[in-house]
């Protein structure tokens, strides 16, 4: 298979994600070099979003595999469905003579098979048992698997572009490692924050949205937070206030709707005895300290 | 080439490996770092560096080896941005737009490198070459009106200032612990909690009831085995054990909640451990327990975990009745009660917030460590004392 390094400056972000620079370098590096993409980050950075983007921005299809605490790397090539052959046989449907009929491919046996390029996701990566990735080594680097059963061979005709997503649940194995590419998707700082606003709010007021990131940066910078609010929850946050019709001076005091960023009960209830201890909320950047000089 | 940056890494304490240094090298052979000193960092880092919590370890080895060397311009970004925004330069003809249409980015980016590697010396004036001054769009203080500048303070940000920065300290794992960190070493307990495999299937089970069933297939699961895990925790609270306890507490407490040892009971003590531990933090006599009570309810099969500085004046240690609360004090050396402990449970661990070189100044804390193993407060010290606890042996 040749390698297609023409296309190295093909994915730029798409109209619907704002990608950082060295973000936009890991995804063309790993297509121009043929391995996985391995993307780490807080949960609610766009790490599952990315691969819908690149698939957009490269255009090619897109498979997917969410990954679960029970999946087996097997299940990803192929399943033989033995239940539904046994009840084939017993109630008579299908034709059970032929293996081939109960032979289902999985995302990466499809992926192989498919005549044109596909992205291929495996999602959480880190979910499945510890083991998991080490399993996958040898049809990710040779990109060929035999289904047992009929001692076939399924090599892939195009090479896909694998990415994966890992929560850090836990550490994966070196040797799968040491196999990808690797970005961490840091937790994007204001500035990148308010592109990615604009694009699901394009019309927002601009000392509004300066109210909200400084309210919302404020609250990330809590430690006694059990769960920090993230990008979709700010989101989330902006719609309801835009709904309210709130403006920039109702949240220069308070912040409304805290159940649209902070979804456990603790913190909601931290922020309850801030408010009735009389504490204060900051309202300009220098508020936040030297990180945030805008 | 480059290897000073290899052998820096692995130095530093960053696994890098032959194969990917080889991808690397690969990727430059490629081209993919275009000529920019910040895409060549950004390559770098995706090819070598597999974790986050070898960011900071990365940038510092980078801005020692690559110090000096910024090169005479950034130019790929620039030119990349220019080229997307070409087209809204008002000042363009109609014809000079017709004819940036017809060259795709690609061929553009081509033609402007193959400029640059034409020239041969330094070029001012004139109407094709890269230089000052002169009417070639690829210019600096050009007066083309799409000129771009190149070289000069280009604005663009330098892979000097980004690793100078060191934006990934935070996500170090061998510093002491701090609140932040403590999600990060959550998910390292986690592993205390692993639960066995899913469901399954019972085939003596299955074959027994099929036959009952009259050869219809009835398949029968056999249920999850549940997670085993008993942990003991005595916790050492009071005086310089102060800032540790509420993280240390939120830590357990939010394992325990979220997923559920099968067994999980803190006790708490001060400096050492004598004949009493107490339910609760504050040590009051109403919440006394007798350390030899734990030793009977809690089998050898619990896994036993001190949190505590292990540092004290040795006679608190050696002495009978040596507990520092005159209220308090107890007939049995500390020494013999954490004998005691060492001895009954199967795995035992000592975790310690002081850092390592301390452990071998105090006396004390020499003595601890002959009877436990003793680890680190911080990400990396938690997850090898939760592999001491529950791994295999060695």
């Amino acid at each position: 298979m040749k390698k297609d390094t023409n296309g190295f400056h093909r994915f730029r972000g798409t109209a619907g994600y704002i990608a950082s620079g060295p973000l936009v370098d890991a995804v063309n590096c790993a297509v121009a070099l043929e391995r996985p993409l391995l993307i780490k980050g807080e949960p609610g950075t766009g790490k599952t979003l990315l691969a819908t983007h690149v698939a957009d921005g490269l255009g090619m299809p897109m498979l997917s595999w969410h990954i679960k605490s029970t999946s087996k790397a097997a299940d990803g090539l192929y399943v033989y469905d033995t239940v539904q052959r046994l009840n084939d046989s017993r109630f008579g449907g299908g034709d059970v003579a032929d293996i081939r009929h109960y032979i289902k491919l999985g995302p990466l046996g499809l992926a192989f098979a498919a005549p044109e390029r596909h992205v291929l996701l495996i999602d959480e990566i880190d979910k499945a048992d510890l083991e998991f990735p080490n399993d996958l080594l040898r049809e990710l680097d040779e990109m060929r698997f035999t289904v047992v059963e009929t001692a076939e061979e399924v090599i892939a005709r195009q090479r896909p572009v694998v990415m994966i997503t890992s929560n850090n649940e836990k550490e994966l194995p070196d040797a799968f490692l040491r196999r990808c590419i690797f970005h961490f998707i840091e937790f994007p700082d204001a500035a990148l924050m308010r592109k990615i606003v604009a694009v699901h709010h394009p019309n927002l007021d601009a000392a509004l949205l300066d109210q909200v990131l400084i309210k919302f940066y404020w609250l990330r910078e809590q430690s006694e937070l059990r769960k920090k609010p993230s990008t979709s929850e700010l989101i989330d946050w902006i719609s309801a206030l835009l709904r309210a019709g709130i403006t920039r001076d109702k949240l220069e005091s308070h912040i409304p709707f805290i159940g649209a960023l902070l979804k456990k009960e603790q913190d909601a209830d931290a922020l309850q005895r801030y408010d009735t201890k009389g504490g204060s909320y900051p309202t300009r950047w220098s508020d936040l300290g030297p990180r945030y000089n805008q | 080439m480059f290897l000073d940056l290899f052998y820096g890494l692995r130095d530093e304490g960053v696994p890098v490996a032959l194969q990917e240094w080889m991808t690397f090298i690969e990727a430059l052979r490629e081209g993919l770092h275009g000529s920019s000193l910040l895409r060549f960092y950004h390559l770098a880092r995706a090819c070598l560096v597999k974790s986050e919590t070898y960011y900071d370890s990365f940038d510092r080895v980078f801005a020692r080896v690559f110090h000096g060397v910024e090169g005479q311009f950034d130019v790929t970004d620039e030119v990349l941005e220019w080229l997307r925004n070409a087209k809204d330069f008002p000042n363009l003809t109609p014809e000079q737009l017709a004819q940036l249409e017809r060259l795709s980015a690609d061929e553009l980016m081509q033609r402007f490198l193959e400029t640059l590697a034409k020239q041969t010396e330094r070029h001012d004036g004139g109407d094709r070459w890269v230089g000052t001054g002169g009417r070639s769009p690829y210019g600096h203080g050009g007066q083309h009106p799409t000129g771009i500048r190149v070289g000069g303070s280009g604005g663009g940000r330098s892979a000097m200032k980004v690793a100078g920065e060191r934006r990934f300290r935070d996500y170090r794992t061998d510093v002491a612990l701090d609140a932040r960190q403590m999600r990060v070493a959550l998910r390292r307990l986690r592993q205390l909690t692993r639960t066995g495999l899913a469901s399954e299937l019972d085939l003596d089970e299955t074959i027994d009831e099929t036959c009952r069933n009259a050869g219809e297939i009835e398949l029968v699961f056999r249920p999850p085995r549940r997670n085993a895990v008993r942990l003991l925790l005595l916790m050492d609270v009071g005086g310089t054990m102060d800032p540790y306890f509420e993280p240390m507490s939120q830590l357990l407490t939010a394992l325990h909640e979220e997923r559920g040892l099968r067994d999980f009971e803190p006790y708490y003590f001060h400096n050492c451990i004598y004949d009493h531990v107490y339910r609760r933090a504050h040590l009051t006599r109403a919440d006394a327990v007798p350390t030899g009570d734990l030793l009977r309810r809690f089998d050898e099969r619990w896994k036993l975990a001190i949190v505590g500085d292990a540092a004290m004046h040795p006679s608190e240690l050696l002495e009978p009745h040596g507990g520092i609360n005159p209220h308090n004090t107890s007939p049995t050396p500390g020494v013999a009660w954490l004998h005691r402990l060492a001895g009954h449970f199967d795995r035992a661990v000592w975790i310690n917030p002081d850092d390592q070189p301390l452990w071998d100044q105090t006396y004390t804390a020499r003595t601890i460590r002959r009877l436990f193993p003793m680890f680190h407060l911080s990400v990396d010290g938690l997850g090898a004392a939760v592999q001491a606890l529950v791994g295999a042996r060695v």
